[in-house]
């Protein structure tokens, strides 16, 4: 349309949180979840929460919070016009959420080695609470980690246009929002490891 | 006015704007009146296709025994019929088509907020229908679980739940989107004037449809997404032999699909919020009163959930709860029916296609909601859960509500979108023709079902054979009803007189716009200076 020039910053920013609405009610399904199971297995989750990783969890949160840390810092290099450092400081988020999932990867496996994964016959023999406890914990994660992947993806291809010059400091709430979207991610971390990992 | 002048007007509107023609001009549009329009006619042909599906179950159910179909198809038959009337028609129908439409004019915007994920909703919508309609050709055959996708059956049967589910994540994506981009619209671009007081009461029940899209439907795609990891996986977070528990799907179910009864409803009451003093004569009565109610629908609506489950095991604490706060959403619903029946006192009422069938609204949505307390009591519940009452219930509030708002919608709006009206007189007979089947059709389910006639069954005893040939005739009545209508609208639409000005007498946006409306709506961006029902204040008549 010929109207492109108007561009309405505080709408594209409404329309991104009421999206990190829905992102929040859908982690809120699974944390309801997780509080109806816990109140019912209490001991079992208490079991399985002992048995995962708190030192690679903890890993995890630190680069999460690394993470967005450096996504807050590219919305301010754009700011300053900054253009260099702002791609620059992407790709460290970038690279934070790929080693984060490197460390999943890691974590998950381990889990999976020792036959713990949803449906395996190890869980299937074991209390039923210890399955519930840990298909939870794989649909969380799992769900988890693909909006790192997802949100991972967003930034690289923001990457691009604030390289193009498309994104700059008249005009970047491509970016702004690309970086809220990041903040999600990590806040929904940091709620799902104190819970799977800390409290149990 | 002759056909040449016609034409010329014809020119300037948004069905010639581009340089593109065909398809592509459609299908790639992010005007939002083409997008309504695609809308418009995808989901109302699921809602054809709907129907005759619920032609066949009808049919099925005339006599007791096999009629025309097995049981096996009967069950799935049952399913597409709601899965396809509720994800397909209902749920985007109101919103994607007139709220489309109509909403950016009524405020006085050019579009949307955001016109490209508006196109983009279309296609994720349309993408999801595919994925629907593809897992009834698929797998092991068309899903029988009922709409609702109840475990543990969902979760073990051998038909195509998975990639149904799939495609109804799919479509709720699409919900989501419209309703932020409704909202950021509402908020954002109001133009000079437009104070929140001032909006249209359409625009207000579709201001509070799109906070329940966007709180509500994650919920149901996390809920989907749990589904398809039972069937796939053997998460086993349902299964009760292995840990979970079939309840806590269906609050989770439900925390969605009875808001969704609101997003189903909602835009329909606004609908006859603005069709009501138009055709009295009369600005509307407790304008902000019915406003509020929008929003106090949503809110209550959202906590209302467990009705659905009171013979499912929850605690007698929790039906008590439930119990309660279903009677609190009556009261805000009943603030509508009440204002629009003052509307009408001393108006000078003139019954044209619209009005009657608003008027039929009314009558329908009460008779429907009146039901519902019955449901809602838990003690009356008990006795007539899961028979033909609740068939009949909501059928009396989604068809005989939403889908008689929609058909009088369709007879308000779409002439002014196409600059030709349809004749009416046989609107009129169509109408009077669908408002009787639709009665002989669902308040004979609503008395089988006092009788103790099970819903989703598909043999019953003998007993029931007369009031059940009595219902399938109703749906034939209405089925006739529904031809003649939709004959004489669409050739009206596209053959029939010219439509110019403002023949109902509308003080709201849209109505001061040429017609149809041009590509950027309005020629000179509007200053809103009176209401939206202020009749006298707009110099109508």
């Amino acid at each position: 349309m010929s109207h492109a020039a108007h561009k309405d910053y505080a709408g594209a920013k409404l329309g991104m949180w009421l999206f990190l609405f829905t992102e929040l009610l859908l982690f809120g399904g699974m944390f309801l979840l997780y509080a109806v199971y816990l109140k019912r297995y209490p001991e079992e989750f208490a079991a399985g929460g002992q048995q995962l990783n708190w030192i690679m969890g903890g890993a995890n949160t630190v680069i999460l919070l690394t993470s967005s840390l450096f996504a807050a810092m590219a919305v301010t290099a754009i700011q300053r016009e900054e253009r260099k450092r702002a791609v620059g400081l992407i790709c460290g988020t970038i690279l934070c959420a790929a080693g984060f999932m490197v460390i999943k990867y890691f974590e998950w496996s381990a889990k999976i080695g020792h036959g713990i994964y949803p449906g395996s016959e190890h869980l299937k023999a074991g209390p039923p609470g210890e399955s519930v406890f840990f298909s939870l914990y794989y649909m969380t994660t799992g769900i988890h980690g693909l909006h790192v992947l997802i949100g991972g993806a967003l930034l690289g291809w923001i990457a691009t246009r604030v390289k193009a010059g498309a994104v700059h400091a008249g005009d970047f709430v491509l970016l702004e929002n690309g970086a809220l979207y990041w903040h999600l991610v990590d806040l929904i971390w940091i709620f799902i490891f104190p819970l799977y990992y800390l409290v149990l | 006015m002759t056909t040449e002048n016609i034409q010329s007007a014809t020119q300037h509107s948004f069905w010639n704007d581009t340089g593109k023609t065909g398809i592509s001009s459609w299908i790639f549009s992010t005007d939002h009146k083409r997008i309504g329009l695609l809308y418009f006619y995808s989901t109302f042909g699921f809602f054809l296709v709907g129907v005759l599906l619920g032609l066949l179950i009808r049919i099925e159910l005339m006599a007791p025994g096999r009629t025309i179909m097995g049981a096996q198809t009967y069950n799935a038959l049952f399913t597409v019929h709601g899965v396809v009337m509720i994800f397909l028609f209902i749920i985007p129908g109101f919103q994607g088509s007139f709220g489309n439409l109509v909403m950016p004019i009524q405020i006085g915007a050019r579009d949307v907020s955001f016109p490209r994920l508006n196109l983009f909703s279309w296609w994720i919508y349309m993408i999801g229908a595919v994925i629907v309609l593809a897992s009834l050709f698929t797998g092991g055959g068309p899903p029988d679980t009922g709409w609702t996708f109840y475990v543990p059956f969902s979760a073990r049967t051998g038909t195509n739940v998975s990639l149904a589910v799939l495609g109804v994540f799919v479509i709720g994506f699409s919900s989501i989107l419209t309703g932020l981009n409704f909202v950021t619209t509402i908020h954002r671009l109001r133009a000079e004037g437009m104070t929140w007081w001032r909006l249209p009461l359409f625009t207000w029940s579709l201001y509070a449809t799109a906070w329940i899209q966007i709180l509500a439907t994650p919920i149901l795609a996390i809920t989907l997404v749990l589904v398809a990891a039972e069937r796939m996986l053997g998460t086993g977070l349902f299964d009760p032999s292995r840990g979970g528990d079939p309840v806590m799907y269906q609050h989770l179910f439900w925390i969605y699909s009875h808001p969704a009864v609101y997003i189903m409803i909602l835009p329909a009451m606004g609908v006859i919020s603005d069709i009501v003093p138009v055709f009295s004569r009369k600005p509307i009565f407790g304008y902000k009163m019915i406003a509020f109610s929008s929003l106090a629908i949503a809110a209550a609506g959202s906590l209302v959930w467990g009705h659905h489950m009171y013979t499912s095991g929850m605690s007698d604490t929790a039906v008590l709860v439930f119990s309660f706060l279903t009677f609190i959403v009556a009261i805000p619903s009943a603030i509508k029916v009440f204002n629009w029946v003052t509307t009408l006192y001393k108006g000078s009422i003139s019954l044209e296609a619209p009005m009657l069938f608003g008027l039929s609204f009314i009558l329908l949505f009460s008779i429907g909601g009146l039901s519902g307390l019955i449901l809602g009591a838990a003690a009356t519940d008990v006795h007539v859960h899961d028979t033909h009452f609740v068939v009949g219930h909501f059928h009396y509030v989604m068809f005989g509500g939403t889908g008689f708002a929609f058909f009088a919608a369709m007879h308000y709006w779409l002439p002014k979108f196409y600059g030709r009206r349809y004749a009416e007189k046989p609107a009129v007979v169509s109408w009077a023709l669908m408002f009787t089947g639709f009665n002989v059709l669902y308040f004979t389910m609503q008395v089988l079902g006092m009788q103790g006639m099970p819903r989703r069954y598909y043999d019953y005893l003998p007993e029931f054979a007369t009031l059940n040939l009595v219902a399938t005739a109703g749906s034939w009545i209405l089925a006739a009803g529904l031809v003649i209508m939709l004959v004489n609208l669409f050739r009206g639409l596209w053959w029939g007189a010219p439509f110019e000005g403002n023949p109902w007498g509308g003080a709201t946006l849209e109505w001061s716009i040429p017609t149809p409306p041009p590509t950027e709506n309005f020629i000179v961006e509007p200053v809103v200076t009176h209401g939206p029902y202020d009749f006298k204040g707009s110099g109508i008549p």
